[in-house]
């Protein structure tokens, strides 16, 4: 690693942010032959943005890969994504990035990205999801070592504070390379800096205090900084600026970078109830991979933000394990205490589920005819009446894993300004514009697959406006 | 298996993994991991002594230090071998040895070659230990054949005793059962590729985050080094006793040419491994067993190398000399070998006999 970033020269293409749609882009740009310099936020061992914590990329694929089984292809996929996103998408753009989406493995591959067939645990992709050996860590150190390789210039501890945008046109950037205030020149600029969902204060707009009780699932480097400028400046703005996709996380897990590991899957086979020990949600509504993604903002809209999943030692191998153990007790009561919850209405409530649950056959993978009558909400699947200590509770708070707001781009991921024109030379890709594809909901692995397609489309644009 | 601190460390990490398990794909510590919900201190001894130390899942975890959560299973589970080598061992107070490995192998090592040394010299004529012997029986007129052959043979047996016990004291805490042909058959092939060393079929993380096959490659040099110096024994042996051949051999002979190639192999392993040792990334290294490795590694070439010298200027007045160091670094390998690192592919290859059974099971 060079000591400092070049302030007398102009670099071919500066690419913002350091997870997989940045590291896309870089390589890409390199290897179209620019020049290109790439700055990360955070430090090298934090490096790779909500990248790092990733597992997988959805790809089609008309027949069988080493990684990926059977087939995806494009209806179905278009299908899969129209279903969770309940229209909040734009059909071209969408269907332009699922048909890149083939390519995106072998593009991956060739940076010395690894896959592997999935194993366990994974909420049955392995049609549809091409693994990473390893999970996102593993792909960021690939990518970072194959950036290094081909001389792309990496700079860690480096923040971008506002870009030299002007009438649609950047000209480079003013930056804090490990505490040194610097202006840097570039012909053209791909921005992959992420979404802004460890940005509390801005999160405190839409949310009021409740975002104190908000945990952030990935890095805590997605400030928004970038995007907040960019738009400050004349960008287009694309998605719903109020709203997160988040999951059911554990509430003992930390403020922020906790990881995948922090969610919890034991909702389907519990019941749960608010801090006023209400239920408030059917928790047996889907099945979990089709479920998981709205209970985020389920907990998030409940009072306090913090609702107790409520079960006993028989779904205790029924769901994947915790990182934080379960809280047990002999008694419902006694679970009530240990979770702070008033130990009568707990009881009660689970009196009043138990009452209403009628004998059925319990499939844990599949939907079942477990279920309720007469209880409002009801739980449609998976009813089991809860009785066999010891009884089984988790606290869950909601986990933001990334936010919709995002910069409006084209077809060639150019950033789109106010006025209705594309920028000449700022592009974007990633979390930062997912918002033009991804308007709501969320298909697991999409994000790494709009990252890879817009980081290449992006670097390639990039590349070819600055070596002209 | 007692719950030490490194049991304790282990359990933490296991049950951060198991709600993860990014790194099923590396080795076959994950999936065995994925079938327990506890972890036992005997569940841990098994899956520490399963790993290999590929460390790819360090360099692959999102909870690695400086994350809070702290995970580095590479070091935590050699930490833990260390612990269940000193809980296994045979006799029962030997297991301290583990403590402080480097400092005893290094000492046993000095004190044999030294002893061997100095007790040949006081017993033999000067004219004979520095005269130069040729034909047959030469190294027989040093040592006398029957003083070597008991000695080494004693030692030897003993380690084996003494290995196969702690094998059974492992066997019994993580779970007991007998194996059936097939899965040891399987543990057999896998401790004999390294199957484990592949980390998923790139390589392992030997250096860094990089992708190498450097450790599993020396291995195998090592320890095939090994396998043919031990042919070499076991031919001369045939020769000797029921042919009638007395050693020195002719250099393109079986028993000299099987130990020339094993010895290379083993000096460019040892080397090689020291080398790794080296310059490898130290965070997820366990530094308490390092003293041990580097000592037994430095053994192990130690014996390759004084074989290959011997070879080289057995005919010299050197020769004497040459040959009491040579069998004072294997005495001193046979006696370490139940108290050393060396006692970590008897356990390898238990935990992978158990793994193919657990495979089979599940």
């Amino acid at each position: 690693m060079k000591a400092m970033i070049a302030t007398d020269r102009v670099y071919d293409v500066l690419v913002v942010g350091g997870g997989n749609a940045a590291l896309s882009a870089a390589i890409t740009a390199r290897q179209a032959g620019a020049s290109v310099l790439l700055l990360e936020h955070a430090p090298k061992h934090l490096r790779g943005g909500n990248s790092r914590h990733t597992r997988n990329l959805r790809a089609l694929h008309p027949g069988p890969t080493h990684v990926l089984t059977d087939a995806y292809l494009e209806e179905e996929y278009w299908d899969d994504l129209l279903r969770v996103t309940g229209g909040h998408t734009d059909e071209a753009m969408a269907r332009m990035c699922i048909r890149a989406s083939e390519h995106a493995p072998g593009f991956l591959a060739s940076c010395g990205v690894t896959f592997q067939p999935s194993l366990s645990g994974t909420l049955s992709l392995s049609r549809t999801n091409a693994f990473f050996l390893g999970g996102g860590k593993a792909l960021v150190n690939a990518m970072y070592r194959t950036a290094e390789r081909l001389g792309i210039e990496v700079f860690y501890d480096t923040e971008v504070r506002s870009l030299l945008l002007e009438e649609g046109f950047v000209r480079g950037a003013d930056i804090t390379c490990r505490g040194w205030p610097l202006t840097i020149n570039a012909k053209a600029v791909v921005v992959s800096a992420g979404g802004f969902q460890a940005n509390v204060e801005w999160l405190r707009e839409t949310w009021g205090d409740a975002v104190d009780n908000f945990q952030i699932r990935g890095t805590p480097y997605a400030m928004g900084n970038v995007l907040k400028d960019l738009l400050a400046r004349g960008a287009a703005p694309v998605g719903d600026p109020s709203q997160f996709h988040a999951v059911a996380n554990d509430a003992r897990a930390p403020k922020s970078d906790g990881g995948l590991a922090m969610r919890l899957d034991c909702v389907p086979f519990s019941i749960v109830v608010d801090r006023e020990c209400r239920r408030f949600y059917d928790e047996g509504e889907d099945v979990w991979p089709k479920r998981y993604a709205i209970w985020g903002r389920l907990i998030a809209q409940q009072p306090g933000q913090i609702a107790y999943a409520v079960t006993d030692s028989k779904a205790a191998r029924d769901f994947m394990p915790s990182v934080f153990p379960a809280i047990r007790a002999d008694t419902v009561e006694g679970l009530a205490v240990a979770m702070g919850l008033d130990p009568t209405a707990l009881a009660a409530r689970v009196a009043e589920y138990n009452a209403a649950v009628r004998p059925g056959t319990f499939k844990g993978m599949a939907l079942d005819d477990c279920r309720t009558e007469g209880l409002e909400p009801p739980k449609t699947h998976w009813a089991r009446l809860i009785d066999t200590p010891p009884f089984v509770g988790y606290p869950m708070r909601p986990g933001i894993t990334f936010t919709y707001l995002g910069l409006k781009v084209d077809h060639q991921a150019r950033v789109q300004m106010a006025d209705g024109r594309p920028s000449a030379n700022l592009f974007a890709s990633g979390e930062i514009m997912a918002g033009n594809i991804l308007g709501r909901g969320y298909l697991a692995g999409f994000g790494m697959t709009i990252g890879t397609v817009f980081g290449r489309l992006a670097g390639e644009g990039a590349a070819k406006y600055a070596r002209n | 298996m007692r719950e030490t601190e490194a049991v304790g460390e282990a359990r933490r990490q296991m049950e951060i993994c198991n709600a993860c398990r990014y790194c099923e794909g590396y080795c076959a510590v994950f999936p065995a991991m994925t079938l327990r919900r506890e972890f036992s201190s005997g569940d841990l001894s098994y899956l520490a002594n399963l790993c290999h130390g590929c460390k790819g899942c360090y360099h692959a975890c999102q909870y690695a230090p400086p994350h809070a959560f702290g995970v580095n299973v590479p070091a935590t589970f050699s930490a833990l071998r260390q612990d269940s080598y000193e809980d296994y061992a045979w006799p029962k107070p030997m297991g301290t040895v583990f403590r402080r490995n480097g400092s005893v192998v290094a000492l046993v090592s000095i004190l044999a070659v030294v002893l061997v040394t100095l007790a040949t010299m006081a017993w033999r004529d000067p004219a004979v230990f520095w005269g130069a012997h040729t034909g047959p029986g030469a190294f027989y007129r040093v040592i006398p054949w029957g003083l070597m052959a008991g000695i080494a043979g004693a030692s030897f047996l003993f380690a084996l005793v003494a290995m196969a016990i702690g094998v059974v004291n492992f066997w019994r805490d993580t779970g007991g059962g007998t194996a059936r042909p097939a899965p040891l058959a399987e543990g057999a092939i896998d401790i004999l590729t390294l199957a484990n060393l592949s980390g998923g079929g790139h390589g392992c993380n030997d250096l860094d985050d990089r992708f190498t096959g450097a450790k599993r490659h020396l291995h195998h040099a090592l320890f095939y080094g090994f396998a043919l110096c031990f042919a070499s024994t076991s031919v001369a042996t045939v020769y000797d006793h029921f042919l009638g051949l007395q050693a020195p051999y002719a250099f393109w002979s079986l028993p000299v040419l099987l130990g020339t190639v094993g010895g290379i192999g083993m000096t460019v392993g040892a080397t090689g491994l020291i080398w790794l040792k080296i310059v490898t990334d130290p965070a997820p290294v366990a530094k308490s067993v390092l003293g041990g490795e580097y000592a037994m590694l430095g053994l192990l070439w130690l014996v390759a190398v004084t074989g290959l010298v011997l070879l080289a200027a057995r005919h010299t007045g050197a020769m004497g000399l040459l040959l009491v160091l040579h069998l004072g670094t294997v005495l001193a390998f046979f006696l370490l070998l139940p108290y050393s690192k060396m006692v970590h592919g008897a356990y390898r290859g238990a935990a992978l006999v158990r793994n193919r059974m657990e495979k089979k099971r599940a």
